[in-house]
């Protein structure tokens, strides 16, 4: 008894099979198929992340919150004393004190930046879980035995994260209007910062999915992606790096969350980024890539139990 | 008869442990194939393979012909996976659950409602359609697990373990789906611990202990391995069971009073209707009156442990307990 392609009519045929295995679509069609199927299994897992935040709105919400709550914190408790700190030439702080605020204005255009990124680096925590989440179960499994393209699962949940780092940026820029921030950018300013934000929660999101690749339990997957905040301390989120010691000053210069920050600072309050907006994306697209390519990595080799 | 799957020469280790060895299969197409075995046999590795979600170490493996090596994704266009953990989406609802699997499988709009429909009413979910996972029971959760395999119209559909833990009725219940998919022509995998369920739904069954296969056949075949037949033959009262006895040549146990004690075990040897015919055809010359007659074959639970080398238990005791 040897295996032969068999042709047997299947009782009942379905015109999805034939098209998906692609024998019948044709090796010409290949390639185009194969890209029209990695998008549409790639919307198909993002509409899933997008019900989850839907439905288990906790996680969103603590997500969207405690960058709200610290901003709060840092400009109403912190402010008075560390605006006061801050010379003029510092971006923003000028643009504040122009518009008439006292050292909590200042403080508030100084420090929301470094909120937002506060904001980006915690949604890595969300992709994180969720990936975390999807590899205990089963379901896992399920996707890797369907023909759909490899990506697909992964990118669900990095585009999934990513409308959620928008989210959490529109309503920090909200907070903000709302607590007497007087931002100066020109409309190509706020594309640019639309742009900085969508391209970092985009890396920092393939970051986290990595990290929850990667993890053994939920409850790991939860806290390795900590160390990302850690990195908006260490950089000018808070106060300028010129203000910390020599050794730290380095570092805290040139790490990816200080060039995001000062890009969106300089492009809030129309002063030219310049060397830190080519920064910016440099870091973006490296950490993007390194999160990508580890991910799909861990996830070929640690979806079968 | 096409082979819907097919290995040769399979193997698999995982560090220095091997998992599988040189394992050769072959499955008709349309059959329910069960693989039987304990623990740690080697089941699920057979499964991940086949459903390509593992790679081998060495041999072949085809389903529908096509090789899961070379060929995954055009394996996983005919297949369905159900595993031992529900696939599911906890967080979604039913139906969001399979209109995933539906997008997933790139239906169109129309037959992807048309489809899940269907789908929610033959497992009878339709109530529960809306309702989010966390209401739904564990036979509930493995009902909707199948469904969403099924999605697809897969031509091979592997199961692994698709009972273990559930309640006899909703094992019943899964029993009745997997009848009702083989009249259509779907080929299904299956991997069991239990006898009884390969014993129910299986037309071969193939025992998997250290990663070999010990014995394989169809369920009677391999009954008929192990030996311990009998006729059970059943009297009133003493009297009828001693001249049962002599009649039938032999040792009559007339010692005590107790129910048990007035039972005959007449062992078959190769003939099963023959025996039967035989003693009752001396029975009634003898002109004694026979209250009950039953024919123990012996169940997959003597051919399993007789097989696989683990310690036997009585036969009675082991079908009170299944």
């Amino acid at each position: 008894m040897t295996t032969l392609p068999s042709p047997s009519p299947s009782p009942s045929p379905s015109p999805s099979t034939s098209s998906t295995t692609g024998t019948g679509a044709g090796t010409i069609g290949t390639g185009i198929g194969t890209l029209r199927n990695t998008v549409a299994d790639s919307t198909t897992m993002l509409r899933r992340n997008l019900l989850h935040m839907v439905r288990y709105p906790g996680l969103t919400g603590f997500v969207v919150g405690i960058p709200v709550i610290l901003l709060l914190l840092f400009v109403y408790v912190f402010g008075g004393t560390l605006g006061a700190g801050l010379s003029d030439d510092v971006t923003g702080v000028g643009a504040a004190a122009a518009g008439g605020g006292g050292a909590v204005q200042q403080y508030l255009a100084y420090v929301l930046p470094g909120i937002l990124f506060i904001g980006i680096a915690g949604i890595a925590n969300g992709a994180s879980i969720g990936v975390a989440m999807d590899m205990t179960e089963g379901i896992v499994a399920r996707f890797r035995s369907m023909a759909i393209s490899r990506t697909a699962v992964l990118t669900g949940h990095v585009l999934g994260n990513t409308i959620q780092g928008l989210l959490v940026s529109v309503i920090l820029i909200g907070v903000a209007l709302l607590m007497g921030l007087c931002p100066t950018a020109s409309p190509l300013g706020w594309l640019g910062i639309a742009a900085v934000v969508a391209l970092v929660s985009f890396a920092v999101s393939w970051l986290g999915v990595a990290l929850g690749v990667s993890a053994k339990t939920v409850e790991s997957a939860s806290n390795t992606p900590m160390v990302l905040l850690l990195l908006v301390f260490l950089g000018s989120g808070f106060v300028p790096a010129s203000s910390m010691p020599g050794w730290l000053q380095s570092f805290a210069q040139y790490q990816p969350f200080t060039t995001f920050i000062e890009t969106v600072r300089a492009l809030m309050f129309g002063a030219d980024p310049g060397l830190n907006l080519w920064l910016a994306l440099g870091w973006a697209v490296l950490l993007a890539v390194v999160g990508y390519v580890w991910a799909q990595a861990m996830y070929v080799r640690r979806s079968v139990r | 008869m096409t082979t819907a799957i097919q290995t040769r020469d399979l193997r698999k280790s995982f560090g220095s442990q091997n998992v599988l060895e040189r394992l050769d299969l072959d499955v008709d197409e349309g059959s329910v194939f069960a693989l039987l075995g304990p623990n740690g046999a080697g089941k699920t590795t057979v499964v991940h393979i086949l459903s390509t979600l593992l790679p081998a170490d060495s041999g072949t493996a085809f389903v529908c012909g096509r090789d899961v090596a070379t060929d995954a994704d055009g394996v996983r266009g005919l297949i369905g996976l159900t595993g031992q953990f529900a696939a599911v989406d906890g967080l979604l609802t039913g139906e969001e659950n399979l209109m995933l699997m539906a997008r997933l499988r790139h239906l169109g709009a129309a037959a992807a409602r048309r489809r899940v429909a269907e789908l929610l009413d033959q497992f009878d979910l339709t109530d529960a359609a809306r309702k989010p996972l966390a209401t739904y029971s564990g036979g509930m959760r493995r009902r909707l697990d199948l469904a969403m395999t099924l999605v697809g119209d897969p031509r091979v559909i592997f199961l692994d373990e698709p009972t273990t833990g559930l309640d006899p009725r909703s094992r019943q219940t899964m029993w009745n789906i997997v009848r009702e998919l083989v009249t259509r022509g779907v080929t299904i995998f299956l991997t069991t611990q239990y006898l009884d369920e390969a014993d129910e739904l299986a037309s071969h069954i193939a025992v998997l202990d250290g990663g070999r296969i010990v014995a394989s056949g169809t369920p009677d075949e391999l009954k008929r391995r192990v030996p311990g037949g009998h006729v059970l033959l059943a009297f009133e009262t003493t009297d009828a069971l001693t001249s049962a006895a002599r009649l039938l040549n032999l040792p009559a146990r007339d010692d005590g009073v107790s129910p048990a004690d007035l039972e005959l075990r007449v062992p078959i040897t190769n003939d099963e209707v023959g025996t039967v015919r035989r003693v009752l055809a001396r029975l009634d010359d003898g002109g004694v009156a026979l209250e009950r007659l039953s024919i123990h074959t012996p169940d997959l639970d003597d051919v399993f442990f007789a097989l696989t080398g683990q310690p036997a238990t009585a036969p009675t005791t082991t079908q009170e307990a299944s």
